[in-house]
């Protein structure tokens, strides 16, 4: 099979010996860094440890529900596990991985700036992820919250004796790690830009984190303050979602939602950020319709944000609600699947290769349409009130967010992997384990679907015996999937040490931070680069190379 | 976007862009992956406004639940706003704003170099901004003295029987019903939320502030470095902002 | 260029402080007066019935808040970029502020 890698001579090739990785050395020069590349990697290891726990509880999961009965677990406990599995998920693994890890390292390389623009706010958000992914493993430990990972009143204010208000805290701090590092990205893009560096030329990569950090900014803080209510009426009883004391539990499902639904964009754009970068390296063109594609994202933004009461349609919202938000939430799909077309297109007659990045990418393509189209179906509210809260619901989310924005990240993964250690991973393995994952994810996950339109509801341990082959599936294909996540822990680990040198760019790609050293300087640059060609101009790309000299180490 | 100002407006204050010296000629308060004071002074600044904007947000959540509560129990929240002191809160506001005032003189302080001037309006902030807390002590212990305060030892009585109490009979309430007069907790609830969590961020800002006082005493924001003071200053506009929306929703519901 | 350079250079004068600071507290004495004043109600449609007391304390409140903005935190004087910043900041508000409200109205229409 053919490859666009092109590696360095591996006899005479030395990772660089001043490194953003070998400047300094010792605990307290990480734990004190301001170096967004050092932050991006000490958030790359924890965000690692939140998604192997969230992946034990989902593995707790779907071995209860190998059996109709509840078996395994309490039915209670079964509640803390599927609630701390969407609580670590969700907001210890999802909504900071791209943006934390690859956006944090990539953006100011891209843009041509020697860091973001706040560095010590950078590590203080790395600081608040830690404190609340910690008090969150520390509520797990001492009882855990069985209210789901959405909190609804009443059950979560006035029913229930869990850990709601440590749980409630931890969200909240994780939330505002989330809101700095949306906001350090908002102020580096705007300011920070080298010369040269307009708008439309910035890698798409760019703006994809550009949309989802105004959507971290503007909505998080809503989430918090409905946070901050939920604690006051457990602790004082004051009465705003009491409906005894003539509150509105909806009230706080309205604040939830208002930021949990923009939540998922922001999980999602950075990923299609990713896809953008690798779907047109390993296609050696440009992306088609660069300005569509850049404007879509910031469309999927603002319309993200006046669609949460789809999540809503049969909690007793007004009828004319459930219209309005229907209609809008059409509206939003639209923009996502300009992005598809356009990476369709950007395919069409361009010289593909499959190395692992792509293999990602391509799975990326089809799993997220699939979940995307499953949301089209839920987003019409006649459709929804039979789907909800049922299985098909949870196989819709799995398919955009695994299936979607995991895969999303692991194609960033592998495909910046060089870039960050100097490194090449191993490339049979991982091919592999894309294949696994996808095969995994499929089994799992595809049944799913057919169980929620058979009516299969989500959150309960037991089911009707009926129901249990179609969860074996599932839970078989769960197996095959945590293989699949576990061999990149396992081989990238392996590259760190006997990886192939990469060299500056193993993969012939465009964009500033490929045409520095692999690992990069601390400060990125030593000269300030000055952007007088296109994005993603590999004609500019070939010119360089013919009057490259290739240096040793 | 029209924003295309890429940091070819910053341009670096040494050298030719691109080559940076070993260590070029720079205030020492420049920080090095910025080009040019200016870059940094218009970064920071907006780093704050987008922080404000989270704020927004943050204080929306409470307005929106205001909104909804008053729609639905409007004689219940007239009532409670009764209860509530129209001279104290006035005062109060106009110690807010004044202190408006002497935050944006501070800055013109800083901005002409004035060490003492800057000295003395952060001074006057403090102060008046320790007023707007104290008055609010004196508010709050009054509610809890008058079992206005949700939870436990909520009182219904100054709803229900009116002429017991000295604030309603003197805003000529009559006797609520039981449903509705249970609905002032509601109002009591974001009464407290929404001023505890604009005090909060007030007792946040007056603890800035009298680090503040103690920098610009040594001389650290009249040396042309003002951003610091200026964006301080946005912060509490801002918190003055949320408590001009405060007074009227809350105090001045109905008086008539 | 130089209107980004505005920021950096034009001080606003004290003078331009005080007149502001005097209508904020004339605009506070004029909220608290009209609270006291029945300004009666409006019935544009039959059902819909518009009190102007909040009308006109929102209507004070607003001015005074956008007085402050412009002149106190200087966006008078500022860049495109935080004007944007702040009007986005406003559209978000009122689109969490309405959005949400229009549910809790159009409740009370019933069914279809």
């Amino acid at each position: 099979m053919s490859t666009i890698v092109s590696l360095p001579d591996q006899r005479t090739a030395r990772i660089p010996k001043v490194n953003y990785l070998s400047k300094e050395n010792g605990i307290l020069s990480w734990l004190l860094t301001g170096d967004h590349k050092r932050i991006a990697i000490l958030y790359l290891i924890s965000l690692s440890f939140f998604f192997f726990i969230g992946g034990a509880l989902a593995g707790l999961i779907r071995l209860e529900l190998l059996t109709p009965q509840a078996d395994l677990m309490a039915t209670d406990t079964y509640n803390k596990v599927f609630t701390m599995h969407g609580v670590i998920m969700i907001f210890f693994f999802l909504v900071p991985s791209v943006p934390a890890t690859l956006g944090n390292f990539l953006i100011p390389m891209m843009i041509g700036a020697k860091d973001l623009a706040l560095p010590k706010i950078n590590l203080l958000s790395w600081y608040l992820y830690m404190a609340g992914g910690l008090l969150a493993l520390y509520t797990m430990a001492t009882g855990g919250v069985d209210t789901g990972w959405t909190f609804t009143t009443p059950l979560s204010t006035h029913y229930v004796n869990t850990n709601v208000l440590t749980t409630g805290l931890a969200v909240f701090i994780a939330g505002f790690s989330s809101i700095f590092t949306g906001l350090n990205f908002i102020v580096t893009i705007h300011k920070m830009r080298c010369p040269g560096m307009t708008w439309f030329k910035l890698p798409l990569f760019v703006w994809a984190h550009y949309a989802a950090s105004v959507l971290m900014v503007l909505a998080t803080p809503v989430v918090a303050i409905a946070i901050v209510l939920v604690a006051l009426e457990r602790t004082l009883g004051i009465g705003v979602f009491d409906p005894t004391k003539g509150g509105d539990p909806l009230l706080f499902q309205h604040l939830f939602w208002f930021y949990s639904h923009p939540a998922v964009y922001i999980m999602i754009l950075p990923g299609m950020g990713v896809i953008s970068e690798v779907i047109s390296t390993f296609s050696r063109k440009r992306v088609f319709g660069y300005t569509a594609v850049a404007f879509s994202s910031v469309a999927i933004a603002i319309f993200g944000f006046f669609v949460w009461a789809h999540h809503m349609f049969i909690m007793g919202i007004s009828n004319y609600a459930v219209l309005v938000f229907s209609l809008l939430t059409m509206l939003v799909a639209v923009p996502s699947a300009i992005k598809i077309f356009n990476w369709t297109f950007t395919l069409y007659k361009g010289s593909i290769t499959f190395e692992t990045p792509m293999l990602y990418a391509f799975g990326f393509m089809g799993l997220f349409t699939i979940g995307g189209l499953t949301g089209v179906f839920l987003g019409v509210s006649g459709t929804d009130i039979h789907l909800t809260e049922t299985y098909f619901i949870v196989a819709h989310f799995h398919f955009v967010m695994v299936g979607g924005m995991l895969m999303a990240f692991l194609s960033g993964i592998h495909f910046w992997w060089p870039k960050m250690t100097g490194r090449m991973y191993p490339e049979k393995i991982s091919q592999l384990a894309a294949l696994i994952t996808f095969i995994g994810f499929n089994f799992t996950f595809f049944p799913q679907f057919i169980l929620g339109t058979l009516g299969m509801p989500r959150r309960y341990a037991s089911y009707p015996p009926e129901f249990q082959i179609l969860n074996v599936f599932s839970t078989g294909g769960a197996t095959i999937l945590g293989v699949g996540y576990l061999l990149p822990v396992l081989y990238l680990v392996w590259s760190l040490k006997y990886g192939a040198i990469a060299g500056a760019n193993p993969w012939q790609a465009t964009g500033l931070e490929w045409q520095t050293q692999s690992p990069p300087l601390t400060e990125n640059f030593t000269v300030t680069p000055i952007m007088d060609h296109e994005c993603y101009d590999y004609e500019w790309l070939e010119a360089r190379k013919e009057k490259e000299v290739t240096s040793v180490g | 976007m029209s924003d295309s100002h890429a940091s070819a407006d910053y341009p670096f204050t040494h050298g030719d862009s691109g080559e940076v010296p070993a260590h070029a000629e720079h205030p020492a308060y420049l920080r090095h992956h910025f080009n040019s004071v200016e870059q940094q002074a218009d970064t920071t600044n907006f780093a704050m406004w987008l922080f404000l904007l989270t704020e927004v947000m943050f204080f929306g959540g409470l307005f929106t639940a205001y909104l909804i509560y008053r729609n639905w129990y409007y004689p219940a929240f007239v009532a409670g706003s009764h209860q509530l002191s129209i001279p104290l809160g006035a005062f109060n506001t106009l110690l807010l704003i004044t202190s408006s005032f002497t935050m944006a003189m501070g800055v013109w302080c800083a901005e002409t170099r004035r060490k003492s001037g800057l000295v003395l309006c952060l001074i006057l902030t403090f102060i008046l901004g320790l007023g707007f807390l104290g008055i609010k002590t004196i508010e709050y212990s009054e509610k809890i003295e008058k079992h206005h305060v949700p939870g436990f030892h909520y009182s219904l009585s100054s709803f229900l029987d009116p002429d017991s109490d000295a604030a309603a009979k003197a805003a000529g309430d009559k006797p609520m019903a039981l449903d509705m007069a249970r609905h002032t907790e509601v109002y009591f609830s974001l009464y407290f939320a929404m001023t505890g969590m604009h005090a909060l961020h007030m007792i946040i800002g007056i603890a800035i502030l009298g680090f503040m006082i103690y920098r610009a005493h040594a001389g650290a924001y009249t040396t042309g470095h003002v951003t610091f003071v200026e964006n301080f200053g946005l912060y509490w506009h801002f918190v003055d902002i949320v408590w001009i929306f405060l007074f009227p929703l809350l105090y001045l519901i109905s008086r008539h | 260029m130089s209107e980004q350079n505005e920021h950096a250079h034009h001080i606003v004068s004290p003078m331009v402080y005080l007149i502001i600071l005097l209508a904020l507290l004339v605009g506070t004495a004029t909220t608290v007066w009209a609270s006291y004043i029945d300004l009666g109600e409006w019935t544009p449609l039959p059902g819909l019935v518009i009190a102007w007391n909040p009308i006109v304390a929102l209507a004070i409140a607003c001015t005074k808040a956008t007085l402050v903005v412009l002149f106190f935190m200087h966006v008078k004087y500022s860049t495109r970029l935080t004007m944007l910043t702040v009007f986005s900041g406003i559209f978000m508000f009122l689109t969490l502020v309405g959005m949400t409200l229009a549910d809790y109205i159009s409740r009370a229409w019933g069914r279809w």
